[in-house]
């Protein structure tokens, strides 16, 4: 009887150091240094998204035609505002963004070690594309609602 | 029943305590910077959308 009681204070004891060793580094938590954005392929994708939007992407926001989802993705918003000879590389345009915006979040996962970590960057870039862009944009709202900046 | 339901008790207890300890541990790695992530992708979406410093002017206005 009273070996088994000292076992499990011993017990007791051991797993009580051992949480107290688990929460210590919590504590201080890792440092609060930038996230690494800078690799060659992280590099390439940020030139892709720019150009592309710079050059082709900008008007269609502006006029509403296309939009910001709430997945950090971009949408077809209002495919008649768009003539119709036009759509078709609209289409493409959207799925060549999206394709670059995927790989974005992942590399960036991928950059800092954890790629575990790839969908809260993307919910992260989601909510930070809509505070970003300028007024009069248009965005999808938790319930996919198209809403005017 | 009731002496060998309290011969058991520290063994559970223990065994309890174990589990806590070992959800302490698991807790740690699964740390997200939110705050650093937030700070980078602002940098990124500023970028693309020619923003701040170093950005290209969108079509300078005319003299």
């Amino acid at each position: 009887m009273n070996t088994r009681r000292s076992w499990s204070r011993l017990l007791a004891c051991a797993a009580c150091l051992l949480q107290l060793a688990g929460y210590a580094p919590a504590a201080l938590p890792q440092s609060q240094a930038d996230l690494q954005i800078n690799t060659p392929a992280i590099t390439g994708l940020r030139e892709g998204l720019r150009q592309r939007h710079r050059e082709q992407l900008r008007a269609y926001y502006e006029n509403g035609a296309i939009g910001l989802t709430r997945d950090g993705l971009v949408a077809m918003r209002d495919a008649n505002s768009i003539p119709l000879a036009q759509r078709q590389q609209v289409n493409a345009l959207i799925a060549a963004d999206n394709q670059d915006r995927l790989a974005l979040y992942k590399e960036v996962a991928r950059a800092n070690n954890h790629p575990e970590w790839e969908s809260e960057i993307r919910t992260t870039f989601a909510k930070r594309w809509i505070e970003r862009v300028p007024e009069g944009w248009y965005y999808q709202d938790a319930n996919g609602i198209w809403i005017r900046k | 029943m009731t002496a060998g339901g309290r011969k058991s008790f520290p063994l559970l207890a223990g065994a309890l305590v174990i589990t806590w300890a070992m959800g302490g541990c698991i807790t740690i790695n699964i740390y997200f910077p939110a705050a650093a992530a937030e700070k980078a992708a602002d940098r990124i979406i500023d970028e693309v959308l020619g923003k701040g410093s170093g950005a290209a002017p969108s079509t300078p206005a005319k003299p």
